[in-house]
């Protein structure tokens, strides 16, 4: 009982920290090149990137399967080049949790680096300092907070994805079977004491890292000790 | 040492124009830009850095040409060797009082070393050398204008602006550091530029002094 319960708690951890780490880059990266002034362009930009967000979870899961398919652009690319489909896959797992993770972390991160004070950033050029010194020796420093705060959220949402995991991954027990989606199976096929092990392994999990993200927020006082 | 500036900006905000048009030079160790606040100092002060661009004029430090619309000259902030202490002083938060002194040195990936020779003797002739692991926010507000000073002086600048420098202090160590940058600044032997709208710093510096008001120099 307990042994089979871990098996889908450690895919949802790898499944959920990988998505995290992808959306983080990528959200970090086009929060900095968004920037901090706003335009028309900019913010258009800006709700394209955040439709994973709003849009239904299976929309998200469609068009992923559209491009990740056989058939689709980058599904046919990775049959011919590599002969692998991601389709039901942890792997498509991990794509479908970073989609919709993504849009959390990139408003986290443009909020956050748009509030480190500029005079600061001009100090640094001043000193001497190329456009990405600035960035990665002032401005990332001082935004981690909300960088962080973004990626908890982000991390989050990818441990609970259920619907766009489910039609990219589907629901292989030990193999795409997330905590969300192994919950659902187990209240389907009317095993209660095993959604509950379950949902009781996703309660611990999450408040065991509401913990640690309040420890690491927590420790930043830029203050002698 | 000599620089010239002879700029012109137009700015817009709130449906309010202002027109900076500053033409100023200078051959003197000690310069003092002079004027009401809203008078375009600090504006004059940024294109000189670098950090904002003149719609169409000419900068010049020594012989050397950091701006020059005619000839579409524009050396970015980082290559122009001006030291900056601004007026809240920007020093970093996140770095202690000698990585902000040392910034400049580091360069690149390599970690920021805590403290070197060089960072320790800017730090001892501003005498914070006992602040050397203090975060800014531990510092009086003389103590950070010292750092924001030895950090300036510390990327070995060919000039030195300063804005309203004193502002933010209170009357009796104004004068206290006063001295001390005159003094600092002729051991550092950088010529500097000082911003100021306090009559009584233009006496103190004396220097060239250039009068500003509504973004234009008064003769």
């Amino acid at each position: 009982m307990q042994s089979d319960a871990i098996v889908p708690l450690l895919l949802t951890l790898k499944v959920a920290s990988l998505a995290t780490i992808f959306a983080s880059i990528l959200g970090i990266v086009v929060g900095k090149m968004l920037g901090r002034r706003r335009s028309f362009t900019r913010d258009v930009a800006e709700s394209l990137l955040t439709l994973p967000l709003v849009l239904p979870p299976t929309v998200l899961g469609y068009y992923l399967l559209v491009v990740l398919g056989r058939e689709g652009f980058i599904g046919a690319w990775l049959m011919r080049t590599f002969g692998v489909s991601l389709i039901f896959t942890w792997q498509g797992a991990v794509i479908a949790s970073a989609v919709a993770a993504f849009p959390l972390i990139l408003r986290a991160a443009r909020a956050a680096f748009s509030e480190v004070d500029m005079q600061l950033e001009n100090a640094a050029r001043s000193l001497g300092a190329t456009e990405s010194e600035v960035f990665f020796r002032v401005t990332l420093p001082l935004a981690w907070r909300g960088v962080l705060a973004g990626a908890l959220l982000a991390f989050a949402r990818a441990m609970g994805e259920f619907g766009a995991t489910l039609m990219v991954a589907g629901s292989l027990p030990g193999r795409t079977q997330t905590l969300s989606l192994a919950i659902y199976d187990a209240v389907m096929a009317g095993d209660d004491a095993r959604a509950n092990t379950l949902v009781i392994i996703s309660l611990i999990t999450a408040v065991v890292l509401l913990i640690a993200a309040a420890q690491l927020l927590q420790r930043t006082r830029y203050s002698k000790p | 040492m000599t620089f010239s500036v002879a700029i012109e900006k137009k700015l817009r905000a709130d449906r309010r124009e202002f027109l900076l048009s500053m033409k100023f030079d200078s051959n003197t160790d000690v310069t003092v830009l002079y004027g009401t606040s809203g008078a375009g100092k600090t504006l004059t002060m940024q294109a000189i850095a670098g950090l904002i661009r003149p719609d169409a004029g000419r900068i010049a430090v020594d012989d050397r040409v950091l701006f020059d619309s005619a000839m579409s000259i524009e050396v970015p902030a980082r290559k122009r060797h001006v030291g900056l202490v601004f007026q809240d002083y920007a020093l970093f938060p996140h770095l202690t009082v000698s990585q902000n002194v040392g910034f400049a040195q580091k360069r690149g990936w390599r970690s920021q070393r805590l403290s070197n020779r060089e960072t320790e003797s800017i730090l001892a002739s501003v005498h914070l050398e006992s602040f050397a692991h203090a975060y800014p926010s531990d510092l009086s507000g003389g103590q950070r204008q010292r750092v924001a000073l030895a950090r300036a002086i510390a990327s070995r600048p060919r000039l030195l602006l300063l804005d309203e420098p004193f502002s933010a202090l209170d009357s009796e160590l104004r004068a206290k550091l006063r001295a001390e940058l005159i003094e600092i600044r002729r051991r550092a032997d950088i010529p500097m530029l000082v911003i100021t709208h306090d009559a009584s710093d233009v006496a103190a510096f004396g220097g060239k002094t250039v009068h500003v008001d509504n973004g234009s120099v008064i003769e």
